[in-house]
C-alpha cells in the first residue's frame, strides 16, 4: 500500500486531485460535488437554462462535451446529444464511437449527422478546397449544423463544452489583437434571434484538467487523443502560455476570464456590429446570413466541387509548412 | 515503474523513487495539462509512486476552437 499525504478539504479522506487554483485536495466524492456546484452556479449567474428547456449538447466524443452532458442529465435537464462526422479519418470514427457508446450505455438520445454522406463532403476536403486552416472549416460547419439540428429538433437551448481553458484561450487570443468585435461577443450565454438559438457554455467555471478528471472519476470512456488536424494551431499556443502562468500563479486563468465577464464584458456590451446587423436569408438554404450565399454554404459548394482528400495528405501538407 | 503516455502513445520504463509531481517534473510535463492515473486509480501531485506501479499519465488539453 503507497501513502497517499494529501487529505480531502471537506471529510479528510486520502485524496485523488490537487486543485492549486482552490489551494485544496479532494476525494472523490467532494471533487464531484465541486464540479456540480460550479456548473450549477454557471447556470444560475447567465441564466443559462431551465428545468424546463429542451436542451441539445453539442457532443464530440471528447471528454468537456461527454462531461457537461453527463452533468446536465444528473443535474435533472433533459439533454439530447447531437454528433457531427466530421469525416476526419480514423479520429472521427473512433471519437463517434465514443459518443455513441456514451449514450447506449446511459439509454440517452444522440441525434448523428455525417457529413460526408448528407452534405457531400469532409473536413479535410473543406480544408484543401477553401485552402483555410482546417479549424476554420471545421468551426464553419459544426456552428451551421448545431443551430440548425437545434431549430429542426425543436429544441430552446443548444449546450457546448467549452471550458474555462477554451475561454481563457480564445480571450488571451482576441485581447493580444484588441478585436473589440469579438471581445464584445465572448458571452457565456448567446441568446436566441431569428435564425440562431440560444447558446450557452455551462462548463466555464471548470478547467480542462477538472473534466478529465470528471471523467475518470464518473468511469467515462472519451477519446483522448488529440484531434490530428487541430496539432499547432494557436489556440494550443495560447493555452499553454496561460497554464505556464497558472503554474506560477494559480487562480490566474480563471481570474483573466471571469473577471473579463464581470468588469470588461459590460463595458464592451453593444459593441458588436456583427450582432446587430440586418441578417438576410441564405439564397441555398435559408440560413441567416449577411451575404447571398451562408458560410455554411460557401464552404460546402467549393468542399463539394473538390475531389476527395483524405486527412494524411492535409496533415503532411501541413507539417511541411 | 511503467509509464503510459499518449499524444503519441508510448511507453517508458523508469527506475527510481517519484511523486506523482517528480514524475511530471521529471518528464518535463506540466501539471496543469496533465493528470495520473496509477493503477487505474486517480492520484494527487505529492502522491508516492512505487517500482511495481503502473501509471498512465494522461494529457487533458484539447486543441478544438
Amino acid at each position: 500500500m503507497v501513502a497517499t499525504a494529501s487529505k480531502c478539504r471537506v471529510c479528510k479522506e486520502p485524496a485523488i486531485i490537487d486543485l492549486p487554483r482552490h489551494n485544496a485536495n479532494f476525494c472523490a466524492e467532494h471533487f464531484l460535488e465541486l464540479c456540480r456546484r460550479q456548473v450549477t452556479k454557471a447556470i444560475e449567474k447567465f441564466d443559462m437554462l431551465s428545468k424546463d428547456d429542451r436542451v441539445l449538447v453539442a457532443v464530440s466524443g471528447g471528454k468537456d462535451s461527454l462531461a457537461v452532458w453527463d452533468m446536465l442529465v444528473e443535474l435533472g435537464y433533459q439533454a439530447d446529444g447531437l454528433y457531427i462526422g466530421l469525416g476526419i479519418g480514423e479520429y472521427s470514427d473512433v471519437s463517434g464511437q465514443y459518443a455513441k457508446d456514451f449514450a447506449a450505455e446511459r439509454g440517452l438520445h444522440l441525434i448523428t449527422i455525417d457529413l460526408r454522406s448528407e452534405y457531400g463532403y469532409d473536413i479535410p476536403t473543406a480544408a484543401k478546397a477553401t485552402r483555410r486552416v482546417p479549424c476554420s472549416a471545421c468551426g464553419t460547419s459544426k456552428r451551421h449544423l448545431f443551430d440548425k439540428a437545434a431549430l429542426d429538433g425543436g429544441y430552446t437551448v443548444l449546450v457546448t463544452g467549452h471550458n474555462l481553458d477554451d475561454e481563457a484561450a480564445v480571450l488571451f487570443g482576441n485581447t493580444l489583437r484588441w478585436d473589440v468585435e469579438y471581445l464584445s461577443r465572448q458571452l457565456p450565454v448567446l441568446p436566441a434571434r431569428h435564425g440562431f438559438p440560444k447558446k450557452v457554455k455551462p462548463l466555464i467555471r471548470l478547467t480542462e484538467r477538472e473534466m478529465a478528471a470528471w471523467c475518470i472519476v464518473r468511469g467515462i470512456d472519451y477519446l483522448v487523443d488529440e484531434c490530428p488536424m487541430a496539432v499547432g494551431n494557436k489556440h494550443l499556443a495560447y493555452k499553454a502560455a496561460l497554464n505556464a502562468i497558472e503554474s506560477e500563479s494559480p487562480g490566474s486563468k480563471a481570474a483573466f476570464y471571469l473577471n473579463f465577464l464581470d468588469n470588461m464584458a459590460p463595458l464592451l456590451a453593444g459593441q458588436s456590429k456583427a450582432a446587430t446587423d440586418e441578417l438576410g436569408s441564405c439564397t441555398s438554404c435559408g440560413a441567416p446570413t449577411t451575404s447571398d450565399l451562408c458560410a455554411f454554404c460557401r464552404t460546402a459548394q467549393k468542399a463539394r466541387a473538390h475531389e476527395p482528400v483524405p486527412v494524411e495528405l492535409v496533415l503532411s501538407k501541413g507539417r511541411r509548412r | 515503474m511503467k509509464v503510459h503516455l499518449r499524444n503519441p502513445r508510448r511507453e517508458l520504463e523508469l527506475d527510481g523513487k517519484f511523486s506523482v509531481n517528480s514524475l511530471l517534473a521529471h518528464l518535463e510535463l506540466p501539471r496543469e495539462s496533465h493528470l495520473v492515473i496509477r493503477n487505474g486509480t486517480l492520484v494527487p501531485g505529492d502522491a508516492a509512486l512505487a517500482p511495481d506501479d503502473t501509471v498512465e499519465i494522461r494529457p487533458v488539453i484539447s486543441g478544438g476552437c
